[in-house]
């Protein structure tokens, strides 16, 4: 039998094996989306739209649910996941603002302006900032500036103001810095990988026409790449949305919905997001009702991927059509 | 007409003059600005970053720790050293990669070199897209779904209800998913980018297109493999998020059984991104240099994979998009 | 005398009235890197002419062409030396934005930017000012330049759509709609035709010859019938040298240097 095995295949077995193993991964994705929505049927069921409502504390709920056993009642299950879901759009929406400025801003400086040893170092450096592991920035957060601003910045008046509600400390601030740091990478990698592809002939153009360098690009080549930059916001919210590990060490622990009305000390009040809640909470995930909230949770953030993700995937689709017929 | 010395050549210019900066609008003035800063300051930071867990990790580091097993201790000094996380890395990344590159390079051929029908094709291609974008959390909570069913307890062990769920092996499976984009991207682009004359030579001479692909593309490719493999296995051992839902967070390395290797496949552990994790303030550990320490000691391990990228991948290294999961 | 040594031969012809120089070069040599592909080239340019680049591929008539609007400054490679005088300023000594918008080209492959034809149009009349005008402000302009382009007829009720859904030969007018909307002293055309159909050819052509009564053209073509048609002096180039320049009939009927009259007759291209 080995015999067989080692005459060179026919093609169509081939075929079929290698369709086979690459089919597996779209089965994963199936279930996966399957198991966390089983996972999370309980929640969804008990509480239906109130899920995304707020009221009460979700720290003391999620503390409740730890007592429950098998088969819990409906009413243990119930959650208002508000502020969670409040805080993870917050941070990742922030973050996707600095990050847009910082990364189109680095493209054009790497396209048009940086000089050459400086243009040949960047791309080492988007490539180890995006290699950089997010447990590390983690610790740059909560070891250094988290006590930075709770030590330096936070004015002891601030904090006096809200001491009986939450504590003030890194909060909004530091998480979004932190977010940021980590999705600029790879909108910089998209963006000037775009601005690159833009056909010579437009930019060659624009300058014959008498246009400034910077003018010219961001005139012709930044217009023509509007779909790439769409693309790649869309996969770093993706990524901002879903990263727990970063936000669960410095955004302070506390599931409270910052208000921007309450001025600078907006920036450091504590939040929490769906996937830091998931983190945290990983211990206790054998008590049923925590067990299908935080798959309730983790399909909230599954859905929204999924969304933003193929939502870049078509939008990019007919600028691969444009960029080869050029 | 005889020179005595050859004339001298008129002096050449480069460029004329030019559009001076402060004529610009001012908007563009901002921009122009913003840009300079933008680019300094990724490569300030990048650099701050580096020189800041350098010298944490010339303070923290010691060669003991590398050799002494972790004891949860309330004391720094009895906390032991994080052996155990360094084995825990290094064998997930080695189940890790075993798992994601057949899986990777397996997909990327199909997709590429038969790809019937093209709507499955199609669909292969945006589910890896899909996995990449799926934040670790979600694969992770997924992966205790699946295998704390009864039906894979032989992975991990058996429990009243189903199964434990989580230790080596099944860490290893979900944790490869995050390293499966890298391979899968850059064998694709490994095969776009071979000459479609290798193949039509290899086809000229006889040879089935499973024999091609064995004994042509493969090995044309090879350096496209290793690079997406590398940054693969930067992202596996980067991940925390996983190990920590999937690993059973054990500080050492838990044996299931005495049976010697699928006894530790199936046994629970730690890793260094877990190690550090727990040691900061956000977990129950309370000793700061240690995770410096093992912060340190991965991020060098990172660089190190990093620079194996640029060493070993095509001229300029992969397209700087192929890398679309950050480290988790 | 050595053929490397520079000629120019000028008849001197009965005009009506003396003819403006607009442009004139000096000693002109450019070089990539080390190799000289321009070598001492100097003549002059006159409003109201115009003057077709001829000569085999390589021969540096490209290069001379996009050294009139410091083009080949995107070159990091290239240098030159030489002076070249627009209207007495050597052009070394004006911004070079502010030169382009004097000194005008149409490249080969028409080239229209990804927006609509008003904007097209108009984009350098937006780009360049330091508020950006409204739309009513350039409107006027935008239709002028559509108008001596010759496409105002074709596109005017459909001045926002796409650029890209032109023809060839409707986009290349565009493209010169676009270059002479901020109305240049002068205009470079790099073999405006060669990627068009005969008849968007000779529409181009007709266009040309209406445009030189208030530009110097000087245009760069492969294809020596269409010097013919539409140039009034030619100058033929080999090997980065400029053999010969003087009026087209006198280049192509009676030419005095050997080579230009090799090349004319075909005898190599």
């Amino acid at each position: 039998m080995l015999e067989r095995l080692r005459r060179p295949w026919p093609d169509h077995r081939a075929e079929f094996l290698l369709g086979a193993v690459a089919c597996l991964l779209a089965v994963a994705i199936v279930a996966m989306v399957v198991f966390v929505a089983r996972g999370a049927w309980p929640t969804f069921s008990h509480d239906g739209l109130s899920l995304f409502g707020s009221g009460g504390n979700v720290d003391t709920r999620i503390g409740a649910m730890q007592n429950t056993t098998r088969n819990p009642p409906a009413s243990a299950y119930a959650i208002h996941a508000w502020p969670l879901i409040y805080g993870t759009i917050l941070s990742a929406g922030l973050a996707l603002l600095v990050a847009l400025c910082v990364s189109l801003a680095s493209a054009v400086f790497i396209v048009d302006f940086a000089p050459p040893l400086v243009r040949r170092v960047m791309g080492p450096v988007i490539r180890l900032l995006a290699a950089v592991p997010s447990v590390l920035y983690g610790l740059v957060g909560i070891l250094v500036l988290v006590p930075l601003t709770a030590n330096h910045i936070v004015t002891t008046e601030q904090r006096r103001s809200v001491e009986y509600v939450i504590p003030l400390s890194g909060g909004v601030a530091v998480t979004v810095v932190l977010l940021a740091l980590m999705i600029t990478p790879i909108m910089t990698a998209l963006i000037t990988d775009a601005l690159e592809s833009v056909p010579r002939p437009w930019r060659e153009g624009a300058i014959a026409l008498g246009l400034n360098p910077l003018r010219a690009t961001i005139a012709v080549s930044l217009r023509a790449i509007r779909p790439a930059i769409v693309a790649a916001a869309g996969l770093a919210t993706a990524r901002a949305i879903g990263e727990a590990i970063v936000v669960s060490m410095v955004s302070g622990g506390v599931s409270f919905a910052p208000n921007p009305a309450d001025g600078t000390i907006f920036l450091f009040e504590p939040f929490e997001s769906l996937a830091s809640t998931i983190i945290r909470n990983a211990d206790s995930i054998s008590a049923p009702a925590i067990h299908s909230t935080l798959y309730a949770f983790a399909a909230l953030l599954l859905f929204s991927s999924l969304i933003l993700s193929l939502a870049a995937y078509l939008v990019r689709l007919p600028l691969r059509r444009y960029q080869s017929t050029s | 007409m005889a020179d005595a010395a050859p004339p001298l050549a008129p002096p050449r210019r480069r460029h004329g003059r030019r559009e001076s900066v402060w004529r610009w609008r001012r908007s563009d003035l901002a921009i122009f600005a913003l840009s300079w800063i933008a680019g300094m300051g990724l490569c300030v930071i990048t650099s701050a970053l580096v020189a800041f867990f350098a010298v944490k990790g010339a303070q923290y580091l010691r060669p003991n720790l590398l050799v002494q097993s972790p004891s949860p201790s309330v004391s720094q000094a009895g906390s032991g050293g994080f052996l155990d996380p360094i084995e825990g890395t290094i064998l997930l990344g080695a189940i890790g990669l075993v798992i994601a590159v057949p899986l990777g390079v397996t997909t990327a051929l199909w997709v590429l070199e038969f790809g019937r029908p093209r709507w499955l094709a199609r669909i292969v291609d945006s589910t890896v897209e899909i996995i990449a974008g799926t934040p670790d959390v979600v694969l992770a909570i997924f992966g205790l779904a699946l295998f704390e069913l009864g039906l894979f307890a032989p992975l991990s062990f058996g429990q009243p209800g189903g199964a434990f769920g989580r230790s080596f092996l099944t860490c290893g499976i979900i944790v490869s998913a995050v390293a499966i984009p890298s391979i899968y991207t850059a064998t694709r682009n490994g095969l776009i980018s071979t000459p479609r004359q290798l193949r039509e030579a290899s086809y000229a001479l006889g040879k089935t297109k499973t024999a091609t692909i064995r004994r042509v593309v493969l090995p044309a490719i090879r350096r496209d493999i290793a690079t997406g493999s590398a940054l693969g296995l930067g992202r596996i051992i980067g991940d925390t998020a996983i190990v920590i839902l999937l690993l059973g967070a054990t500080l050492q390395t838990q044996t299931q059984s005495s049976t010697p290797i699928l006894g530790l496949l199936r046994g629970t552990g730690s890793t260094l991104t877990s190690y550090a994790f727990n040691a900061s303030p956000a977990g129950d550990g309370n000793a700061p240099t240690k995770a410096y320490a093992a912060a340190a000691l991965l991020l060098v391990l990172v660089l190190v994979l990093n620079w194996c990228v640029g060493r070993i991948g095509r001229i300029g290294g992969p397209p700087l998009h192929t890398e679309r999961r950050l480290g988790a | 005398m050595s053929i490397l040594a520079q000629r120019i031969r000028i008849e001197p012809q009965a005009e009506p009235e003396p003819a403006i120089e607009r442009l004139r070069l000096e000693d002109v040599s450019v070089f990539y890197g080390g190799i000289a592909a321009v070598k001492n080239v100097s003549f002059p340019i006159h409003q109201g002419e115009v003057l077709a680049l001829i000569g085999p591929s390589g021969c540096g008539k490209t290069t001379l062409l996009r050294t009139l609007n410091r083009l080949t400054e995107l070159t990091p490679s290239a240098s030159h030396s030489g002076r070249i005088l627009l209207d007495g300023e050597d052009i070394d000594e004006i911004v070079d934005t502010e030169l382009r918008r004097r000194v005008a080209m149409v490249f080969q492959q028409p080239n229209p930017f990804p927006m609509s034809i008003f904007d097209n149009v108009g984009f350098a009349l937006r780009e360049q000012s330091r508020r950006r005008p409204r739309r009513h402000e350039i409107a006027p302009d935008v239709d002028r330049a559509l108008q001596r382009a010759g496409l105002y007829r074709e596109v005017r009720d459909s001045l926002d759509h796409s650029a890209l859904r032109l023809s060839g030969g409707q986009q290349q007018r565009l493209c010169i709609a676009r270059a002479i909307a901020q109305q240049p002293e002068i205009l470079l055309m790099d073999e405006p035709c060669s990627a068009l159909d005969p008849r968007s050819t000779a529409t181009i052509e007709d266009l040309i010859l209406q445009l030189r009564e208030d530009l110097a053209v000087v245009v760069v073509t492969h294809n020596l019938q269409q010097a013919r048609r539409i140039a009034d002096r030619v100058a033929f180039m080999y090997l980065g040298d400029l053999v010969e320049l003087g009026p087209t009939e006198q280049i192509f009927d009676d030419p005095v240097e050997v080579e230009t009259r090799e090349y004319v007759a075909g005898v190599f291209g």
